[in-house]
């Protein structure tokens, strides 16, 4: 799919969902091989104009999260290049343990996509939010976790993992009308961060929705003369050593951010990088407290969470001031 | 294989069952092994499609054993076939062995996938059946699935999904034994109707004694009509082993030596009780 500013702005109007299906759409005539699952919820998905226009590269096992993921592991031992997705705890959480027997310890080629990853489903409510699949999905031996961006990182992944052979857990955070965090192509590699601000104060490391509400808070955090990199560690397993070893090796604070429990996330896996590294780098994570919280709108809830730009720039300047 | 043939396969998986269990000096499942030797006899002596100096041949019939806790009765099979070595069958649970209390996919061992977590197994052959569908591939899928691991719910999404499709390239084999590691069915979640059910989820079902290998071989046989097939057979734990028949505290145990030439007596009783019954061919 080619990106430029104005495919940009219309992927983003749509949101990460929606674009997913788009992105799979797209891609269908060039993977052969190419199954695509939902439980019962394609059209929340984006998938109904792949189901429509591709029904013979489409099964929808109902709601059945669990079997969903046994039965794409079946497809994907013979040959088949699966996406299979659902909401977020549906299937990080619901599925886990067929992911972990089926994916994990097979190594079969699935991608387990979760759509509302964090807290966007919003007055859905608690059941509905992904805030704990990092910390599931992280655990499990051999899986690959990934949560772009923005729109266009969405299609950027779902064109990388298509070719890209083992198990994955796609994480995709954010709704309709979704910041940008990029207007032109770039350089997409799994496994491989992006450093999209430099400063020499500080290191903001942000996943998903929080890249952007990252890249905004450095600009909050220069106007205060605080000069702060932002890193998109889209790739959180396994995570991209050579630029922590860069990080490290500047010896700057580390800020880490990402729409999910501050157990077991992004924040969790710099942590346990760092930790045994003796590097004396200081750490602050930004991220939802151990708690069902509140709902409201996705920008109330984001703010109330301190996970909108002016929240992450405030902790940031406190931290660094201590 | 002939009916002899197939009789003696399964009596060897028996002795085989007793034997490494034995030697493997640990407690292992040897009730649910027990209960379906019967089965996996006519599946690798007779009804399985194979290539044992090739186990990856693409066409292939595929096998999962979804109830995975039965390898017991499954790397006999596999030595039976020829499709693993005295030699590599010999390693049951030594340290770092690829054949353990569970089966760990390795498909030069003829082992489709890894399973011990219930309910998977049947779902991941609904996937490989499906997808023997769509690629227009002439092999079957089988897959063997305890009575007990019918409480998992993941079990019947499969059944659902298996009749929508109309997955006429599948079989279950339920080995309806009718216990389970706390004890009778009938007393930790009541199942006492297991043919209807899967009847009710679309299937094609056959009812049969799960130790009548003459019956066995016709339930494979018989056409599903544009549906997934499911045998029911119904079976004894510890079949064979007359004070293991009935008594659930073989589901999980360690024989010990006096325990293992007792077992190895009543098999080789039991045994020449069923020449002695004649021909019920």
């Amino acid at each position: 799919m080619e990106i430029t500013s104005k495919s940009a702005r219309q992927w983003a109007r749509l949101g990460p969902r929606g674009v997913y299906g788009q992105a799979i759409l797209a891609i269908a005539d060039k993977h052969d091989d190419l199954m695509v699952m939902s439980a019962d919820l394609a059209s929340s998905s984006g998938l109904e104009r792949f189901r429509t226009t591709y029904p013979d590269k489409f099964l929808n096992a109902g709601i059945a999260e669990q079997n969903m993921i046994g039965v794409a592991a079946g497809l994907a031992k013979e040959g088949y290049n699966v996406f299979a997705s659902s909401f977020s705890p549906f299937i990080a959480m619901r599925a886990s343990e067929q992911i972990r027997m089926n994916l994990g310890y097979m190594e079969l080629n699935v991608k387990a996509v979760a759509i509302g990853g964090g807290i966007s489903m919003g007055f859905l409510g608690n059941s509905h939010f992904g805030i704990e699949d990092m910390a599931v999905m992280r655990a499990i031996p051999n899986l690959t976790v990934v949560s772009p961006a923005d729109c266009v990182e969405v299609v950027k992944l779902v064109e990388s993992a298509a070719s890209f052979k083992g198990p994955m857990y796609i994480r995709l955070t954010g709704t309709a009308n979704c910041p940008i965090v990029y207007t032109d192509d770039y350089e997409f590699e799994i496994g491989k961060s992006i450093l999209l601000r430099e400063g020499a104060d500080v290191t903001l490391i942000a996943c998903g929705s929080m890249v952007y509400q990252s890249l905004q808070a450095a600009e909050l955090l220069a106007e205060q003369g605080i000069s702060a990199s932002v890193i998109n560690m889209h790739t959180i397993k396994p995570l991209d050593e050579a630029r922590l070893q860069e990080i490290i090796a500047k010896g700057r604070p580390i800020i880490t951010v990402e729409e999910h429990s501050k157990i077991g996330g992004l924040g969790s896996a710099i942590a346990e990088y760092l930790s045994p590294l003796g590097c004396g780098i200081r750490h602050l994570s930004v991220a939802l407290p151990d708690a069902y919280i509140k709902t409201g709108d996705y920008d109330y809830m984001l703010g109330e969470q301190g996970l909108d730009a002016k929240s992450i720039a405030q902790k940031a300047e406190t931290f660094l001031t201590k | 294989m002939s009916y002899p043939e197939l009789t003696e396969f399964a009596r060897t998986m028996r002795q085989k069952i007793l034997d490494i269990s034995y030697h493997s000096g640990t407690s292992t499942h040897i009730g649910g092994a027990l209960s379906m030797t019967d089965v996996m006899a006519v599946l690798y002596g007779k009804v399985l499609n194979f290539d044992a100096q090739d186990p990856r041949w693409p066409e292939r019939d595929r096998f999962i054993l979804s109830k995975g806790h039965g390898v017991l009765g499954f790397y006999p099979a596999l030595l039976g076939a020829g499709i693993i070595s005295q030699e590599v069958f010999d390693t049951f649970q030594q340290n770092g062995s690829d054949l353990i209390a569970h089966p760990v996919m390795n498909l030069d061992l003829g082992i489709e996938s890894s399973n011990g977590s219930l309910g998977h197994g049947i779902s991941m052959a609904v996937g490989i059946a499906f997808a023997a569908k769509k690629q227009a591939k002439p092999f079957h899928t089988y897959t063997l699935v305890g009575d007990g691991e019918t409480n998992e719910g993941s079990v019947w999404e499969a059944a659902m999904l298996a009749s929508h499709l109309k997955l006429d390239n599948l079989t279950a084999i339920i080995d309806y034994n009718k216990q389970q590691n706390d004890g009778f069915g009938k007393d930790v979640l009541h199942i006492d109707n297991m043919a209807e059910r899967f009847r009710a989820f679309g299937w094609h079902v056959i009812e049969v004694d799960g130790h009548d290998i003459d019956a066995i071989v016709e339930a494979f046989e018989e056409d599903p009509l544009n549906k997934p097939k499911a045998i029911v057979a119904n079976t004894i734990k510890g079949k064979g082993v007359s004070f293991m028949e009935g008594d659930n505290s073989w589901h999980h145990n360690r024989l010990t030596k006096t325990n293992y030439e007792a077992a190895v007596a009543a098999l080789n009783n039991s045994n020449n009780e069923r020449s002695d019954n004649g021909n019920n061919v």
